[in-house]
């Protein structure tokens, strides 16, 4: 059973397929979602996002996640053409489930950050970031 | 129609929009926060406005100062400032042999610390008379002595010069000369500083001295000082160089604007530089 | 990718057992492939789209990275150094290049 965008995909011709990015679908955040946690339950809790109120501009926003016993984050941007951003796999070498990056919203948009705990259970959480046109719109 | 929209009513206009917004002050600059590189370099972000280049700024401010307290933090670590990549691309430059004569940088200057000092003192008159931006000195060596290709004035190779020399000057106070040869050229820059361009109508006036302090839409006006440039632009993900800015606000105001390199940049450089005097040259800043 | 730079910043100093904050960027563009050029056409995407640090043998984070991460990566987590060793950084290009960094780091 095709999916819609298989099915645009094969009715719109080859050319726009090849305008996808390489090797990877757009998923959205429920898609994405699925794909993490194989449809498990996610609770709420236990996951702190530390991102800024305004993004001073949307293309470097610094982003820090902490998920004190996470063993795996994934890290969603709601409003953004893929919501995948990141996913982080911590080894026996982690000295804790924290990590930080810069990452860029197109707009306005909540982030989301799932956690997976050692003992394979899920939690999240979800801020909302706003992400302003400046000056005269340059 | 936005022909008859004047500049003051786009800022009040957003100055209403961020109020409703709540939460966030309609700051002049941040009042107390201070630019310490690495916990040990102190640069000047506050200046005495000079009367004679400023008459209309009771203090000079950095654009540092204007942005917001994750942006600022970013420039006072030289590893979170992703500027910092763009001088060691510089550096590696520096010490590459270009050109017919088989020649680097380093060969005739030595280490790139020989340029200390440059960056504060420019753009100047060279002894030809002209007025002469930290490119056109990369310029003038890499075709009259390296036998090299010129740099295109904002091509990713002369940024990465332009934010290594630039680096070199980090801390020492901006201090460009305006008099005996200097003068003609800004007073040139003066004028084309206050000249409204553009079918928005504006002038770099009505956006950093009549404004500065003030929101134009979600951006804090800054004085449009150029002591951090070239600069790291979060926006752009890359290093600015100062004429790709001036491009990039007389677009804005929907004009056709001058070119990079152009003898009127030139002499805005000189000019807008002026108005930076005391200011400290802030190497590769962070801007958003 | 031409002139792609990392750049590491480990503490001075930690004692064995310690967890401590490891940052790295690396100079890359992250062409997300979302972006047009002038003449309406797609650029290509290219990113980095994975990223691993190893220290001592033993795997620390492995970092799955896609297009809104931004230009020049940034990414900052915790290593813990149960002894002196090297740390070995990798970070993966779409166009199939490999960059690595090592750094040693000796523990008081």
């Amino acid at each position: 059973m095709f999916t819609r965008r298989e099915t645009i995909a094969l009715g719109a011709g080859a050319a726009a397929a090849a305008t996808l990015p390489l090797g990877a679908f757009a998923a959205t955040v429920d898609e994405a979602t699925a794909a993490f946690t194989g449809g498990a339950a996610v609770a709420e809790g236990g996951v702190t996002i530390t991102a800024p109120e305004i993004a001073e501009n949307g293309n470097t926003v610094p982003v820090s996640i902490s998920a004190p016993g996470a063993t795996e984050i994934t890290l969603l941007a709601a409003g953004n053409p893929q919501a995948e951003v990141a996913t982080f796999r911590f080894g026996p070498g982690a000295g804790a489930a924290l990590v930080a990056t810069r990452i860029r919203l197109g707009r306005t948009q909540d982030i989301i950050a799932i956690a997976k705990m050692a003992d394979g259970s899920f939690t999240s959480a979800r801020v909302e970031v706003k992400v302003t046109i400046g000056g005269c719109g340059g | 129609m936005m022909q008859h929209l004047n500049a003051g009513r786009l800022v009040t206009m957003a100055a209403a929009g961020l109020a409703l917004m709540g939460g966030v002050a309609l700051a002049d600059p941040d009042p107390t926060a201070e630019l310490v590189i690495e916990g040990e370099l102190h640069l000047t972000t506050r200046a005495p406005s000079n009367p004679a280049i400023t008459p209309n700024l009771p203090t000079l401010y950095s654009g540092w100062l204007f942005r917001d307290p994750t942006t600022r933090e970013m420039q006072m670590d030289d590893f979170e400032n992703p500027g910092l990549l763009a001088v060691e691309a510089g550096a590696a430059a520096w010490a590459t042999p270009e050109g017919t004569g088989g020649q680097s940088c380093a060969d005739c200057h030595g280490d790139p610390e020989s340029m200390e000092g440059l960056r504060a003192v420019l753009p100047r008159v060279n002894e030809h008379g002209q007025l002469w931006s930290m490119e056109n000195y990369i310029n003038n060596c890499r075709t009259e002595r390296m036998g090299a290709e010129a740099l295109g004035w904002n091509s990713r190779e002369m940024r990465e010069m332009t934010a290594l020399i630039s680096f070199q000057s980090r801390g020492m106070p901006v201090n460009v000369a305006i008099d005996g040869p200097a003068a003609p050229f800004w007073e040139q820059g003066r004028e084309m500083y206050y000249t409204r361009f553009g079918q928005l109508e504006m002038s770099c006036a009505t956006c950093h001295e009549e404004s500065a302090g003030q929101y134009i839409r979600s951006d804090h006006l800054s004085q449009g000082q150029i002591n951090g440039f070239p600069t790291y632009r979060l926006k752009d993900q890359a290093i600015v160089g100062i004429h790709g800015r001036f491009v990039g606000c007389i677009r804005d105001t929907r004009a056709e604007t001058f070119r990079a390199g152009s003898d009127e940049f030139r002499a805005l450089e000189l000019y807008v530089a002026s108005r930076g005097n005391g200011l400290s040259v802030e190497g590769v800043s962070v801007r958003h | 990718m031409t002139d792609v730079r990392p750049r590491i910043r480990l503490p001075r100093s930690a004692s064995a057992g310690d967890s401590i904050t490891v940052k790295t960027l690396i100079s890359h563009d992250m062409e997300s492939g979302q972006r047009r050029n002038s003449n309406g056409d797609i650029i290509p995407r290219q990113i980095v789209n994975r990223f691993t640090c190893e220290y001592a043998g033993v795997l620390v984070i492995d970092m799955e990275l896609h297009g809104a991460i931004s230009a020049n990566p940034y990414i900052e987590f915790e290593a813990v150094v149960p002894a002196s060793g090297d740390f070995v950084f990798t970070w993966y290009d779409d166009n199939g290049e490999v960059y690595t960094a090592t750094e040693s780091f000796t523990v008081s």
